[in-house]
């Protein structure tokens, strides 16, 4: 059985079929987000040290988490398009942007909430914030450049090189808690185990799944109106008017 | 070597070098990007001379002491090999504890005590239930013998009528 991998490679393909996977990951996420915030305020304990104050890890931590994790993303899809001329990697990247600002800006607004009560300030130059705020700035710089090149296809190529470089920082980030002395404590959720009551660890990991399968139906969404605004010049997407007409 | 090869080495080296380069730069600052110095490194002259800086560790058991005042505390910090006292007058944050981290922003004295100007409280990364943590400290006080001479209750005391 011959498999075409490169079917959905094309826009006009793949903007059906993103079409149809949208409601099977926005549904889930709605169901996740609501079951996440259900545990996170009344089935989680409170906490020994911080006493409620700690909540926010359920927003927190997975907006962080997915903050650096969609920006590899995006930076790989930049790069396969830079590398193999695919039209849909570049718009991928492109639509992958925002839905990763919005998380990186969610990690340091909520983190400064936080930081004031818990640590006495609402923001520290130490490493793990200031290379999570240069994130936020990678993001928008994306963003920025590549609205402002009129051309579509150099604008991908600009902005694919800005996300490649930029994807330096996210081991920055990281590591930073390891690496450097900083005022942002190590990482809870570690491979040899999380130091982390259950019920609170269920809040967490519920809430990330839900955010996450967001992130890929928002960008799903996304991508369409980015392959429609791109393509609106060719024959299928006239058809697609015409139809709706 | 087709064209999409050529661009994928090109990206590969590409990063490769820029990685190193930013290691290189981040291991050379160090201690610029470093939040605070220990106690070992203000110890070994490794902290900057007559200007503001950051020392940080964990606040010694027992050695926070009020003024009559209420503001002004002393304390002392210690990364297990060094200790030092800090002086500060100010509102310490809720998460501030002895045994815990702390980090400490201001002018090494001459006397060598640290006067600081803002004391931050550092969290670590342990979360647990306020129940689960009283379960544990009651299960240790029954196991080293104190529960014996004393009534189990929630911290309530019942006054001596002596």
């Amino acid at each position: 059985m011959a498999i075409n991998w490169f079917k959905y490679a094309a826009p006009s393909s793949f903007y059906g079929l993103a079409g149809k996977l949208v409601p099977w990951f926005a549904w889930p996420a709605a169901i996740l987000f609501c079951v996440g915030i259900y545990i996170g305020f009344f089935v989680a304990p409170t906490d020994a040290v911080q006493s409620e104050a700690y909540r926010i890890i359920f927003i927190h931590v997975p907006a962080s988490i997915l903050s650096m994790f969609i920006y590899l993303i995006m930076a790989g899809y930049a790069a396969l398009g830079l590398i193999f001329n695919t039209r849909l990697s570049s718009m991928m990247a492109t639509s992958l942007a925002p839905t990763g600002a919005l998380f990186a800006f969610i990690s340091l607004w909520t983190g400064a909430l936080w930081g004031k009560p818990m640590w006495g300030a609402w923001w520290v130059w130490d490493a793990r914030l200031t290379s999570e705020l240069i994130l936020l700035f990678l993001y928008l710089g994306f963003i920025s450049l590549q609205a402002s090149i009129e051309d579509p296809r150099r604008a991908d190529r600009a902005g694919a090189l800005l996300a490649i470089v930029g994807s330096v920082n996210v081991p920055i980030i990281y590591f930073s808690v390891k690496w450097w002395n900083t005022l942002h404590q190590g990482s809870t959720v570690k491979l040899s185990g999380t130091s982390m009551h259950i019920s609170m660890q269920q809040a967490m990991f519920t809430m990330f799944a839900a955010l996450w399968l967001y992130a890929i139906a928002i960008s799903l969404l996304r991508v369409r109106s980015i392959i429609l605004e791109r393509e609106r010049n060719s024959q299928w997407v006239t058809e697609i008017v015409e139809m709706k007409q | 070597m087709k064209p999409r090869h050529k661009r994928f080495m090109f990206i590969l080296v590409g990063i490769a070098i820029l990685g190193t380069a930013v290691g290189l730069v981040l291991y050379a600052l160090q201690n610029n990007v470093s939040l605070y110095f220990t106690p070992t490194q203000v110890y070994n002259k490794e902290a900057p001379q007559g200007r503001n800086f950051r020392i940080g560790g964990l606040v010694v058991d027992g050695s926070l002491k009020r003024e009559r005042d209420g503001l002004t505390v002393r304390f002392d910090v210690t990364d297990t090999l060094k200790t030092m006292q800090v002086n500060y007058k100010g509102i310490l944050p809720d998460l501030f504890k002895e045994g815990k981290g702390v980090v400490a922003h201001g002018q090494l004295q001459a006397d060598n005590t640290f006067l600081a100007d803002e004391v931050l409280a550092k969290h670590d990364e342990n979360y647990n239930a306020a129940e689960v943590v009283h379960a544990l400290e009651l299960a240790n006080q029954a196991q080293s013998g104190v529960m014996a001479t004393k009534p189990v209750s929630s911290g309530y005391q019942i006054p001596s009528t002596k």
